[in-house]
């Protein structure tokens, strides 16, 4: 899919969020992708063309029901870049 | 020429600008390029500017009014325990100071990483932030001005930014089981303390084991969770005060009352409105205030990542407290549920002190604090003792965190901060030490003392025999 704007998004929009989209902008960097713009917000921020692409922790998931599964990365361990660049390689590449 | 000093001068004590240039400092290091230092720079100071925006409405449109309602209903200081507004509000005399320990502490805190026996990276921004401004309080009490403030400041900030993350990091590594990341978040102490708690609980089930409801987990978005607590608040001492006949006094006693009291204006406000729309745009400065920090400390905290981990090969970055809720949700709703409870007994047992033996600051459960601390507190109680330890470590926490600030709350009072303070257990413990230690010995001594309490770590780790390698 056509990723073109990633939003990361935690509980205030700090602190989490944050972390997770240091990571992601490390895994692009190892994937070579470039041009996507990755931010991140609180869960109040989530809505359906916020952006392309969310990314939460997995005890955030009910939080963004509204958005489209399709466009929704739920990760397990946030701080695991494996499975941070496995599922968004997923995403990128499908 | 002078009129040249002047204008660098008057940079260099505009905070807006000087948390620009510390933005551009970390960029132009990392090697960015000129149009990301460019943005990097305007959006941190944006930022600043934002939360400026945030403090006034917050204070205009709901904490000034809090402050005199509550007074007149229970004759009392009633105090809301948030980060952000008593930050927010401090950073109007103290921004420059704030600014520049931030700086000197987190180059502290990289120095320590790399030579004390705590690698840590603290990379929670707003956290080092609101610290920086805590501390630059407290020592100002101290007589402390100019560099040595920002030394002294800078000394305390970089050792709490390790010190934390190494009283958590026993407790933590049974939650993630892992020791490759670090906790960063000041309310350690008190995690730590729920932690210790729980360790007497040692063996039961944990709570993962039972099933437990998950809906409450709503709370965990801050805009919701502070509308409600603050819209509840509002409306039970607006409405004593309105038994007590507020509406019918004479409006010029009051200085941030005039909506309430209809004057000047056209519509008559209902005072139930009044209270939902006050408790409301509480939340909503708070929200204001939280985009101006996300603004200032999206960008400080890689640039400080990416040159923490060039100069610190193996240090571990400490994180905000949600990285643990994960590893167990349910803890997670128990131990702010539990940690509520022990905010509200705590509050009544503020007032029976109050009433019969001296006078203290009412501190009032705050919903925020009491959630992702609460939380955190519950995911630690849990990991040494299982349910039973979640439960008490977390009762125990919010207990802590209801009197910490009420002994630290003298300090704030002398400076004018009346209806806000800190929430989290180490801004309050490093509040009450520094707080008398700056009236006890201020000037020189307090000086030298928190430039010891930073040099210990590294001195201790040059003396003291290596321990065997484990882990």
């Amino acid at each position: 899919m056509q990723v073109r704007k990633i939003m990361c998004a935690c509980g205030s929009g700090l602190g989490s969020s944050l972390m997770v989209e240091m990571n992601i902008q490390d895994v692009l960097k190892k994937m070579g992708v470039e041009g996507v713009e990755v931010v991140h917000s609180t869960t109040s921020d989530v809505h359906p063309g916020a952006a392309d692409l969310f990314v939460v922790g997995r005890d955030l998931a009910d939080f963004i029901k509204d958005v489209d599964k399709d466009e929704i990365i739920v990760l397990q361990n946030i701080v695991d870049k494996g499975e941070l660049e496995e599922k968004l390689r997923a995403k990128l590449e499908a | 020429m002078q009129a040249v000093l002047d204008f660098f001068v008057n940079i260099l004590s505009t905070p807006a600008i000087l948390v620009g240039l510390l933005a551009l400092l970390g960029l132009a290091l990392q090697g960015k390029p000129i149009e990301d230092i460019v943005s990097g720079t305007i959006k941190t100071i944006v930022g600043f500017l934002v939360l400026n925006a945030g403090s006034a409405f917050l204070q205009s449109g709901s904490l000034n009014a809090f402050g005199e309602v509550f007074n007149y209903a229970f004759n009392m200081q009633g105090v809301v325990p948030n980060n952000e507004a008593v930050v927010s509000m401090a950073l109007n005399d103290f921004g420059q100071a704030s600014a520049l320990i931030m700086c000197v502490g987190m180059i502290l805190n990289i120095v320590l990483a790399r030579f004390s026996r705590m690698p840590y990276i603290f990379l929670t921004g707003h956290h080092t932030l609101y610290m920086a401004c805590m501390l630059a309080v407290v020592l100002s009490i101290g007589g402390l001005e100019g560099w040595t403030l920002y030394v002294a400041g800078g000394c305390l900030l970089g050792l709490i930014m390790v010190l934390s993350p190494a009283y958590c990091q026993p407790t933590f590594r049974k939650v993630t089981r892992s020791n490759d990341i670090a906790f960063g978040h000041f309310g350690g102490i008190g995690y730590a303390f729920a932690g210790w708690i729980g360790h007497f609980f040692k063996g039961g089930k944990s709570t993962e084991d039972v099933n437990f409801p998950k809906r409450l987990i709503f709370l965990r978005d801050t805009t919701v969770s502070i509308s409600i607590t603050m819209m509840v608040i509002f409306i039970i001492v607006t409405g004593v005060a309105v038994g007590r006949g507020i509406l019918a006094e004479d409006p010029t006693q009051f200085s941030y009352l005039n909506e309430l009291l209809n004057v000047g204006t056209e519509t008559k406000t209902n005072w139930l409105v009044w209270s939902f729309t006050s408790g409301m745009s509480f939340a909503g400065g708070v929200y204001i205030i939280l985009s101006g920090v996300r603004l200032i400390v999206g960008e400080i905290v890689p640039a400080f990542k990416g040159i923490a981990e060039k100069l610190v090969p193996g240090a571990k970055p400490a994180i905000d407290c949600p990285v643990c809720f994960p590893y167990a949700p349910n803890a997670v709703i128990i131990g702010f549920l539990v940690s509520f409870v022990a905010g509200v007994v705590g509050l009544i047992i503020l007032t029976l002190i109050d009433a019969s033996l001296f006078p203290v600051a009412l501190i009032l459960p705050g919903v925020v604090p009491h959630f992702f601390c609460g939380a955190t507190a519950g995911v630690f109680g849990n990991a040494e003792g299982g349910l039973k330890g979640c439960i008490a470590g977390a009762f125990a926490h919010g207990l802590l965190i209801t009197f910490l600030p009420a002994i630290c709350m003298p300090v704030f009072t002398n400076l004018g901060f009346t209806s806000a303070t800190f929430s989290d257990a180490d801004f309050s413990w490093l509040g009450i030490v520094f707080g008398n230690l700056a009236q006890a010995v201020p000037g020189w001594p307090l000086f030298a003392i928190c430039v010891v309490c930073f040099l210990l770590p590294i001195i201790y780790n040059v003396v003291a025999p290596k321990p065997k390698a484990k882990e």
